[in-house]
Order: structure tokens, then sequence, then C-alpha cells
């Protein structure tokens, strides 16, 4: 077991650097540099201009060194002042070092944002916690309700609760977030009044009022797709010989569905539970910019929008890690839960 | 000037009139599919539950709309008659007499015809994305599930770290208008597209290599058909003009296709793992029939159940993936009629307006429901077999 995880903490650790990789030729190829150099500087600067800012803060640096710099296995050079021919930093607003120094990921030195001027983790990570609590309330919801549905629809396949639910569990999976919100929205907000269309305030305090509605809107997409899974391990079970013994030697419907059914059906939404989070990322990030929330979704977005180069790496690592990280957890755990199962 | 209003009922039947030629394109086709429905394969036996029926007939419904759209809609999608500005359903354009049946968005076009016309740019984008990925998953799974060993290796942890990004922010990487500078795109369009060449190509040397006659008529044709697209999509240089794509829709193309053919990756070659360990494969290879003849002709027509189910939700997938691109602004033009990009506009306004929200959220939800309810059909049609 213990060689099986090291072995894919060893693959995930590779993924992670390729991806980077990618992701660091992506946001640097010609064109953002021009578009960052651009926002960066006043208006109406020749080519000349730009040409001497990208150089000035070292963007035209050779791309593996640079790439090495950021990772934190080549050390960061500071840049010459043009006018004093000293070194200084490279942005004045995130301390960067004035000799060369080992600086970077490695180091937990993630850059620079030049949007927001400040140091990345700065902004980061409290983005995140915001994400986090978010993402919890989410899970709060979205799991029972779904496990739930999933449950009561597969007790009895065939049934006119199963065709019920299965029906409403696909309608679910066909309302994407930017889809359900707006409706939500309509309805809750424009309609009744009774709940908030912006999450904008709940920065400083989150009530029921105005973090209802992104809540809903992130879990309704989920949950139809988690239902199903659910249903059809449980519809799987409820077939196998041990239900029928249980029936027969004269025990309650309720209390074989509790006792012998539901443990083994809820291994495979355990899975897809730990699978969701790649889309539940996705969605935080329509969820953030619909109801203007200042989490992580709101950060990449921002990012991307202003080619924050130091900012989106560190956007695109925290969430290729948690994809990774949940993929590992998912499968591991798998193996816990199912003793039929064992990792070689 | 003040704008005249139509009522409520009105506003009903005009809506049910204007779609006329897909009422009568469903009545045909539905009809048709009924009468002969036990001759109709898989497709015929959609007909036999509920759920099918209705799936069928709401994708029916936005493919007529699709290929009826400019009969269908009353005006230009892009036309702006400034007096209808926010002009809520039922308003009357003075000029023409006819209304905007679902009201006005702020740039006082109307609401309706854009829903309308979305439809087309949805069915045009998403069945072909799919298709794509269909034939570059189908493609690169067969023999990563058929060897096994390192091209497997090499092939999955590809495809895995395409899967670990997240999909938004492979958007904003790859779907930018800086990067229509750079040769990427052309480059990811000029792979992509050569994979359907490969695959048929493959699929009739295998098959046919015996019997020249036939091999020479049809590799001749997938070479000179497939290479008169691949030229017009990738280099846009048809000789004839027919074959044309917008440099942003290209790189959308490109992106869904990128997204979602790790997917198809995944399930085929799960599939020819179980399918290659049956007797029939065996006979096969004791026959001495070569691995690429195995793999297209005897194991994948196997698979092609759970494949259609998964075509029909990727299908969905991808109008979805159109609407995140358009509701980021992402690639397509800020006035295009996509139900993505409308709803990033609506949304913004929903404290004023409601009513230009509502049809491209509801259009976009039922076609995916359409799909959806289609695939779960089929795959309890084909789970009876």
């Amino acid at each position: 077991m213990l060689s099986f995880i090291l072995r894919r903490l060893g693959t995930m650790a590779l993924t992670m650097l390729c991806l980077t990789m990618v992701v660091f030729f992506l946001i640097n190829l010609d064109p953002n540099l021009k578009k960052l150099a651009i926002s960066q500087t006043e208006m109406h600067t020749s080519a000349e201009q730009l040409e001497s800012w990208l150089v000035g803060h070292g963007y035209r640096q050779n791309f593996f060194a640079r790439y090495g710099q950021w990772l934190g296995i080549v050390p960061k050079q500071p840049v010459t002042d043009p006018a004093t021919g000293k070194p200084a930093q490279r942005f004045s607003f995130c301390n960067d070092p004035v000799v060369p120094t080992f600086s970077g990921i490695l180091q937990g030195d993630f850059g620079c944002s030049t949007k927001f001027k400040t140091t990345v983790a700065s902004k980061l990570f409290p983005a995140l916690s915001a994400t986090g609590i978010l993402m919890l309330c989410v899970l709060l919801v979205m799991v029972p309700v779904s496990l739930l549905i999933g449950i009561l629809a597969g007790m009895r396949e065939g049934s006119r609760t199963d065709r019920t639910l299965s029906v409403a569990s696909i309608a679910s999976t066909a309302t994407p977030e930017y889809v359900s919100g707006v409706i939500f929205t309509v309805i809750f907000a424009s309609w009744l009044g009774i709940l908030n269309g912006s999450a904008a305030s709940a920065s400083q305090g989150i009530t029921f009022y105005n973090f209802t509605l992104p809540v809903m809107t992130l879990a309704i997409y989920g949950i139809g797709y988690i239902a199903r899974m659910t249903r059809a391990s449980m519809v799987e079970v409820m077939t196998q010989q041990y239900i029928r013994t249980a029936r027969l030697k004269g025990l309650s419907f309720g209390s074989v569905v509790v006792k012998h059914a539901l443990r083994n059906a809820l291994i495979a939404p355990f899975t897809v539970i730990m699978l969701q989070f790649p889309w539940l990322l996705t969605g935080v990030v329509i969820v953030e910019v619909m109801f203007r929330y200042q989490g992580f979704g709101y950060t990449l977005v921002e990012a991307a929008g202003n080619n924050d180069i130091d900012l989106l790496l560190g956007c695109s690592l925290v969430s290729v890690f948690i994809v990774l990280i949940t993929q590992l957890i998912s499968d591991v755990g798998y193996a816990f839960l199912n003793p039929r199962i064992r990792v070689q | 000037m003040q704008v005249e209003y139509i009522g409520a009922f009105n506003i009903v039947l005009g809506v049910l009139g204007r779609f006329w030629p897909v009422w009568i394109g469903l009545v045909l086709v539905m009809g048709a599919s009924f009468a002969y429905k036990k001759r109709l394969g898989l497709y015929g036996q959609l007909f036999d539950s509920g759920v099918g029926i209705v799936g069928v007939g709401i994708c029916l419904f936005w493919l007529f709309t699709a290929i009826f759209a400019s009969t269908v809609s009353p005006f230009d999608p892009l036309a702006q008659i400034p007096i209808m500005k926010d002009a809520l359903p039922g308003g009357i354009e003075p000029k023409s007499g006819l209304a905007y049946l679902f009201g006005g968005d702020k740039l006082a076009r109307d609401v309706f015809s854009r829903m309308v016309y979305g439809s087309q740019i949805v069915l045009i984008i998403a069945p072909a994305a799919t298709g794509f990925a269909l034939m570059v998953g189908i493609t690169l799974g067969l023999p990563a599930g058929y060897y096994g060993g390192k091209i497997d290796t090499v092939l999955s942890f590809l495809a895995n770290l395409v899967l670990a990004f997240p999909v938004i922010l492979l958007f904003y990487l790859l779907v930018t208008p800086g990067i229509m500078d750079t040769p990427i795109p052309y480059a990811m369009a000029g792979l992509f597209f050569m994979f359907p060449i490969i695959f048929f190509s493959v699929l009739f040397w295998t098959r046919y290599k015996n019997r020249p006659d036939r091999l020479y008529i049809l590799l001749g044709l997938t070479l000179i058909i497939g290479g008169w697209v691949y030229a017009g999509l990738v280099f846009d240089v048809d000789p004839f003009k027919i074959i044309h794509i917008d440099p942003n829709q290209l790189n959308i193309f490109v992106a869904v296709v990128f997204a979602s053919s790790p997917g198809v990756f995944r399930i085929v070659r799960g599939l020819v793992m179980d399918i290659k360990t049956r007797d029939y494969v065996a006979a096969a290879q004791t026959r001495g029939e070569s691995p690429w003849y195995i793999m297209l002709w005897e194991i994948l027509p196997n698979a092609r159940g759970p494949l259609i189910v998964d075509a029909c939700l990727r299908i969905g997938y991808t109008t979805i993936l159109l609407g995140t691109l358009g509701y980021f602004g992402l690639g397509l033009a800020p006035e295009s009629p996509d139900w993505g990009t409308a709803i990033k506009d609506a949304s913004r306004l929903l404290r004023s307006f409601i009513h230009p929200a509502l049809p491209p959220t509801i259009a976009l939800m039922s076609f995916v429901l359409g799909l959806n309810l289609l695939a779960d059909s089929l795959r309890e049609q084909s789970m009876k077999d």
C-alpha cells in the first residue's frame, strides 16, 4: 500500500511539473507578454518602450531559466536599474531580492501579482480560504441530498419514486451553473425577493440571505450526477444474494436497506464524490463571478483577464494540485472501503 | 413614440406559429419513425419508452430550429432597432408590425430571433467537435487498450495530464485573442483533423487490402474528401471556397476537441481491455488477422453501444462547455447570438430586466436535457439485449 501511494505521489509530481511547464509556456507566449507590458506601462507607449519594459523586468530571459527561477531551482536574478546600473528589485511592491537568491515555489515564494500589486501568496491564500468555506457549504448540502435521492431511487428499481427521482436527477445534470444561477436569481431574488442575488457582502459575514444562492447553484449540478451513481450502485447491491438471504430470513425491508445494503452501496459514490472536485472547481469559477464572491475562482478570472503571470501560475498550481490529490484520495479510499480490492 | 404590446395569449400563439416549419418536420419524422419503428433497430426501440420519445422529440426540435432558423426568426439576430431597447415581451416593432415575442435586449435586438439563431451555432459546433473527439479518442484508445505496455503508459499519462487541467483554466489559456497570432491553434487543428483521415484509411486498408478494386476507390475517396476538408479547415485554402471556418471558431473547436478527447480515450481504452479477452478476438488472432483489423473490425463494432451513449452525453456536455465559453466571453464574437453569450449579457442586468435571460437559459437547458434523456433511454434499450 505504501509503495503504491509513493508511486502515485511520484506520478503526481511529474504530472504537476509537466502541467506547470505547459501553463508557463502558454502564459508566456509573445502576444500575452505584449498585452501585459501594455497594461503595465503608461498609455501610448511605443514598441521599443514595451520591449525595454519586458527586458527590464526580466521577461526576456531564456524560457527554461525563467521556469527554473519560478520553480526555485535557478537563483532569481535581480534586474538592473537602467538609471543607476545597480541591481534593483523587479517589482518594488513585493520585496523581491536584490541579490541572486533561490526563491521559487519550492521555497514557498509564489511570485508577484502585477494586477493586485502585491505578492501572490497574500492574494491567493485568503481567496482560497473563502472558496474553502463555499465548498464546505456546498458539500454539506450536496452529499446528503444526493445520497438520499440515490438510495430512495435505487431501493426499488422501476418504481414510481425511482422514475420521478431519476428524471429529476437527469434534469439537474442538464443544468449547468450559469443556467441554474440565472433561474434561481430570477425566482428567489427578483420575484420573491427573499434572497440576495449577490454574495459580495459574504466576504464580511456569511448569512443565509447572501450565501444561499451560490451554494444552491453550485450544489444542484453535482446532485444529479452523484444521485445517479448512487442509484446505480444501490440497484446493483439490491440484486445481490445476501440481500435476498436477509429478506428471506424475515428482516423488514427497511432494516435490510439500512443494515445490509447501505454500507456496500456507498463505496462507489465515495469515488464519484471525490472525482467531482474538478467539476466543482469550474463551477466555483462561474458561481463566484456570477455572484461576485471574492474567492479563488474570482481571482483566477482576474488573473487570466489581466494576464497576471505569477498569479495565474499560482492558481493553476493550486487547481491542478486539488485535482490530483482528490484522485489519489479516491483511489486509496476505495481500496480502504472495499476489502475485495487489494492494491498490488 | 410608445411601443404597443400584444397580450400573453398572443405571445404564446405567436411563438407556436413562428415554429411552423419545425412542427411540420417533427410530425413527419416522428410519424415516420413510429410507423417503421420495428425496422429501425436501436433507434426504433427508443420509441418504446416515454423518456426516449421526449428525448428524441427535444433533440429533433432543436435540430429543425437550427435548420429553419431563417424562416422561424422574424428579425435579424444582430439588427438593432433603437425604439425596442429593453422592450418587454410582446412589444410590436412599428415598422414591420411584427412583435418582439420575447422582448428586446439592452442593445435593442430581438431576444427570440437570437435564441433561434443561437441554436445554429450550438448544433454545428457541438456535434462536430464531439465527432472529432470521438475519432481522436478511438484512434488512440484502441492501441492503448489492445497492446497495453509502453504505448498505454505514455498515452494514458498524456490523457491524465489533460484531464488534470480544470476545464476553465484550459480555456482561459487556449482560447484567447492573443493565441491566434501564434501557430499553436493551427498546429493543434492540423494534428486533430489528421485523425479522421488516418482512422478511415486504416479502416478500409485492413478490410480490403486483398481486394484492390474496392480498396483504391474507398482509400482515394477518403484521401480526396479528407484532404479537401483538411485544407479548408486548417489552411483555409479550399479551392472551391465552400469549407471555411473563422479563426475564432477554429480556436474554440480545437479547444473543445482537446478538452473532451481524453475522456473518450479513457472509455475506449477500458472497453477494449474488456472486449479483447473475448473468444471471437482470440479466434481472429488464431486466424492470423492483423492487430489493427482486430481492433477496428472485431472490437470496435462490439464497443459501439456504450460509445453511442457516451457520444449523446458528450454532445450535451460540449453544449455546456460552449455555453461556459460564451459566459466568460472567450472566443466567440461579443455580438454572437449563441446562448452562452446571451446568458452572460442578460445575467448582468437581472436586477432591472429578467426577460432577456430566460429564453437562452431555457433553450440550453432543454437541449441538454433532451440529449441526456436520449442517452439514458439508449442505455436502457441496449441493456435489454
